[in-house]
């Protein structure tokens, strides 16, 4: 994919005219997928993509333009020939743009990890090995993504990892399950199978009879897969620096100083700390970390170069969405092991699921429960609890209501694979949360 | 290569090899155009031109996939000895009894299109343009953009046992939205949904009939009215969804629920499963007796209509639900062969889908739509003593069953005493899919109906965002719980 991307950068580059300028970025992976159902396999497939995108710009004006790479030479150097010539022959109807803004380094980074991955074979013989007699769903991704950059000004750079994520749940029977996920990039089928194996640990909890509560407000432990949902919902717009300017993030009474949340939340864009590239779509190259939120208090945003532009401002790099990337989240204090017995009684969750706000402007979400989600008594878990909703705000939940977050993080690999694989990590700890408001 | 079908029809069957159940081929070829104009300013054109092949093996009980970019002989030979390979590694450890068996069509469709949209970006910017500055009414307005995406796409497919198909369409998707902001208040007021909910087939044709021209400064005066206008209680009241929420229910509440893969399991560790089991099929009393749902890829304009579906399926209208009786699942002819062990009565349609040339084919909605009634709307509104008009998703959330739900709106009116008072925000509701639809006591004629949809349906593993239609009548639901904002 390397080599495909800058040879075609290098040959587009050549096509420029006068004082045009090329800026290219590569989005490309070449995946084996093998999903899974009732640990039989359902769809196995393997996918090979690779997608340019080229911004032709002259002056302040510029177009973009996005092509599927065959990797024949001559397609590839067909179609570029005429993606450029219709951007040229766009440009001289577009107006400028105000808020262009892109590197003109000649700088270059090169990041690859390489990995062990399973073949074929292998994937199919692990996954219907480890998982027989259970009943368990899901999906095996692997493979290399990669991301690269390169401008008619000289600069490449090229971010390449090798890795692999096992997600799935074990059912005990109708909608209650244990929900897993692992990633990595040095495939082992023992650990694999081991992993597989201690979800069997749960069912016999799962088994029994499930406990309806009524809605009202309760105790509860938010796990890390779960407290991950809630923070990407924050993702959706609330870092954003452009949100902010608009009055649109869901946490505007954060940034406007009108509200706060607990002094324990401590929130970062940490790209050491997970597979993003350390350049965004413009050519800069982005901080290793980034405050957004320091001891409950609005600390930064995430700024895009247009952004940036626009609200005369400085760019930290951020993608044009404007979204974290490689949260994470500090550790707190509570030991895991305490967990149960710091939640005393109330709801411990295993999962949220469809996550949407409700009131936007108050930072209100609701979702619903998932997956391992447990009724706990006197710091023993009594039994599995029926679906239940929750409806409330950011603000109570991680603000006055939070009683702790676990001393430890669990990392996490978005699962999302739309258009390709995601390369947005977190890092985050469990919360315990004096009330969370169950309202159906 | 060439794009054509014979071509890759006979490149395909020379490249195949022996011993396989099935093989087969489809090509997407796909063009699309972004523009937006934000705040006046026009934003980065984007354009993308996408194209690639999906090559499905059949070997026994062993279904396999390979998906590549590389149309070349060799690429394609590449992916077929990719999806063989997986077939036979898959063989004997399926979750399939046999080798399931697919139609092998022959055929075409095209959009019907009646005026092709191929304005230069220099016409598209004026149409945005003269939107975008008609949004600007009043300093409290903050932002607001205007956006077309037009998109082309042809697709073809190629098997084995003879089954030749091309298939060509044409989306067109205008949308506005503009925020509004005073004090600590923020509101959001679109034309067409906040998320491309007015999504049709054709071309120019689609903008014409929209009423997209003039949207701007009505859409930033709703903007004000938002900012104005009180919370929406809380309480028990009747409830009138316009089209532009119904679409959203129907969506949430009765496609999901009825897709079999769901029923089957394949989703449980993603989208989920559903409320609905396969006994249901055929007695269950999904809603009142108002109720018609109908799967209907014969509808010209609509977002999903198409002849065959991605497993070779011949597309036809049929009931889902009639009279509020659930008739047939959304499932498509793998899902209805693994059915057949526990029912072998239920009813097929063709809607196994797949997003793009990178993505198998899974069991989706489609078209899904809910056929008029009889009610005016101003009957409707005259029928209601105290109660609430709603229009224009804006929030969504349902349990993995498709039970449990919870919806939000951009625009909240008011109903007292059978005339339209004032306007309300953030309105919400929330109830059960078991339930909900048995309150359904009213449902609007044909001149109450809008064709909407999405481009964003999303489900399966590898995940799929894919387009699909609703077209639905204003209806009316008997005490629903509704509530507001916290401020």
């Amino acid at each position: 994919m390397k080599d495909l991307f800058f040879s075609l950068a290098g040959y587009a580059f050549g096509r420029l005219r006068g004082a045009e300028v090329l800026l290219a970025n590569f989005a490309g992976e070449d995946s084996d997928f093998v999903r899974f159902n009732h640990a039989r396999i359902r769809q196995p497939m393997t996918v090979r993509q690779g997608y340019l995108t080229l911004q032709l710009i002259d002056g302040r004006r510029h177009d973009r333009t996005t092509l599927t790479l065959t990797g024949v030479a001559a397609d590839d150097r067909r179609a570029i020939d005429a993606a450029i010539e219709a951007m040229r022959a766009d440009l001289r109807s577009l107006p400028e743009d105000p808020y262009l803004l892109y590197s003109t380094a000649a700088d270059a980074s090169n990041t690859e990890r390489r990995g062990m991955l399973p073949s074929a074979e292998e994937a199919i013989d692990t996954l219907a090995g480890a998982g027989a007699g259970l009943d368990m769903v899901g999906i095996l991704a692997s493979g290399p993504v990669a991301r690269g950059f390169a401008s008619s000004l000289g600069a490449r750079h090229w971010h390449a990892v090798d890795s692999f994520l096992l997600d799935w749940s074990v059912y005990a029977g109708g909608d209650k399950a244990v929900k897993a996920s692992h990633a990595g990039q040095q495939w082992d089928r023992a650990e694999v199978a081991r992993r597989i194996d201690a979800t069997r640990a749960q069912l016999p909890l799962l088994a029994r009879p499930p406990r309806s509560i009524e809605p009202g407000a309760y105790r509860a432990y938010v796990s890390p897969a779960a407290l991950d949902e809630l923070l990407w919902m924050l993702n959706w717009g609330g870092v954003s620096a452009k949100e902010q300017r608009t009055q649109q993030s869901p946490i505007q009474d954060l940034v406007d100083g009108r509200a706060a949340l607990s002094e324990q939340i401590s929130l970062r864009e940490h790209l050491a700390g997970g597979l993003a590239p350390k350049f965004d779509e413009a050519g800069f190259t982005r901080p290793e970390s980034i405050d957004l939120i320091r001891h409950g208090r609005h600390a930064g945003s995430l700024v895009s170069p247009r952004t940036a532009q626009e609200y005369g401002t400085a760019s930290n790099g951020a993608t044009e969405a404007e979204s974290m990337q490689s949260m994470d989240l500090a550790p707190g204090t509570l030991a895991r092991g305490e967990v149960l017995r710091a939640l005393d009684t109330g709801v411990y969750v295993g999962n949220f699921h469809y996550l949407n706000w409700s009131d936007r402007s108050s930072a209100r979400v609701t979702g619903l429960t998932r997956f391992a989600t447990w009724w706990v008594e006197r710091g023993q878990i009594v039994a599995p609890l029926s679906v239940m909703r929750f409806d409330d705000t950011l603000y109570r939940m991680l603000g006055a209501g939070l009683e702790a977050l676990d001393s430890e993080t669990d990392w996490i690999l978005n699962n999302g694979t739309y258009g390709g694989r995601a390369i947005e990590t977190s890092r985050v700890p469990g919360a315990l949360i004096s009330q969370l408001r169950l309202t159906l | 290569m060439p794009f054509d079908l014979e071509t890759l029809a006979q490149r395909f069957r020379r490249l195949a090899p022996a011993g396989l159940d099935h093989a087969s081929v489809r090509v997407v070829d796909e063009h699309s155009q972004t523009t937006r104009v934000r705040q006046d300013v026009a934003e980065p054109g984007e354009r993308s031109h996408d194209r690639g092949a999906m090559v499905t093996a059949i070997a026994g009980d062993g279904l396999g996939y390979a998906a590549t970019s590389d149309l070349s002989e060799a690429g394609l030979r590449a992916a077929i000895d990719r999806a063989a390979q997986w077939a036979r590694l898959a063989r004997g450890r399926s979750v399939f009894d046999a080798a399931p068996a697919l139609p092998a069509p022959r055929g075409r469709y095209a959009s019907a299109t009646a005026k092709p949209l191929r304005l230069s970006t220099a016409d598209r910017l004026d149409l945005l343009m003269r939107e975008s500055k008609a949004c600007r009414i009043d300093d409290r307005i903050v932002d607001w953009e205007a956006s077309l995406w037009t998109v082309r796409t042809r697709q073809l497919t190629a098997s084995l046992d003879g089954a030749e198909t091309l298939q060509e369409h044409e989306f067109t998707i205008p949308a506005l939205h503009v925020v509004a902001h005073a004090g600590d208040l923020t509101q959001t007021r679109s034309w067409g949904g906040r998320y491309n909910g007015y999504c049709q087939q054709g071309g120019l044709e689609v903008i014409e009939r929209s009423g997209f021209v003039g949207c701007g400064r009505a859409t930033a005066e709703e903007a004000l009215q938002l900012l104005a206008a009180p919370n929406c209680p809380s309480g028990r009241m009747d409830v009138l969804l316009m089209p532009d929420q119904m679409m959203l229910q129907i969506h949430e509440s009765i496609g999901h629920p009825l897709e079999l893969d769901r029923i089957l399991g394949d989703e449980r560790n993603y989208a989920g499963t559903s409320f609905v089991t396969l006994d249901m099929f055929g007695a269950y009393r999904y809603g009142s007796p108002l109720l018609n749902v109908t799967f209907d890829p014969t509808r010209s304009e609509e977002f999903a209509s198409f002849a065959f579906d991605d497993e070779g399926s011949r597309a036809s209208r049929e009931y889902l639900i009639r009279d509020g009786i659930l008739l047939r699942p959304l499932g498509g002819a793998i899902s209805q062969q693994r059915a057949a062990r526990a029912r072998a009565d239920l009813g097929a349609v063709a809607t196994a889908r797949s997003c793009g040339w990178n993505r198998p084919p899974i069991d989706r909605m489609s078209n899904l739509n809910v056929e008029p009634g009889t009610s005016t709307l101003a009957e409707m509104i005259a029928s209601i003593d105290d109660g609430l008009l709603m229009k224009t998703n804006a929030s969504w959330s349902i349990d993995d069953s498709r039970n449990k739900f919870q919806f939000g709106c951009e625009w909240g009116q008011r109903i007292r005493a059978g005339q339209l008072a004032e306007v309300v925000r953030n309105p919400n509701y929330r109830g059960i899919s078991a339930t909900f639809w048995r309150s359904l006591s009213m449902v609007g004629d044909a001149s109450t109906m809008e064709v909407m949809g999405t481009p964003y349906c999303g489900k399966g593993e590898p995940n799929q965002a894919i387009r699909v239609g609703h077209a639905s009548p204003a209806c009316r639901f008997d005490g629903v719980d509704v509530f507001g904002a916290e401020r």
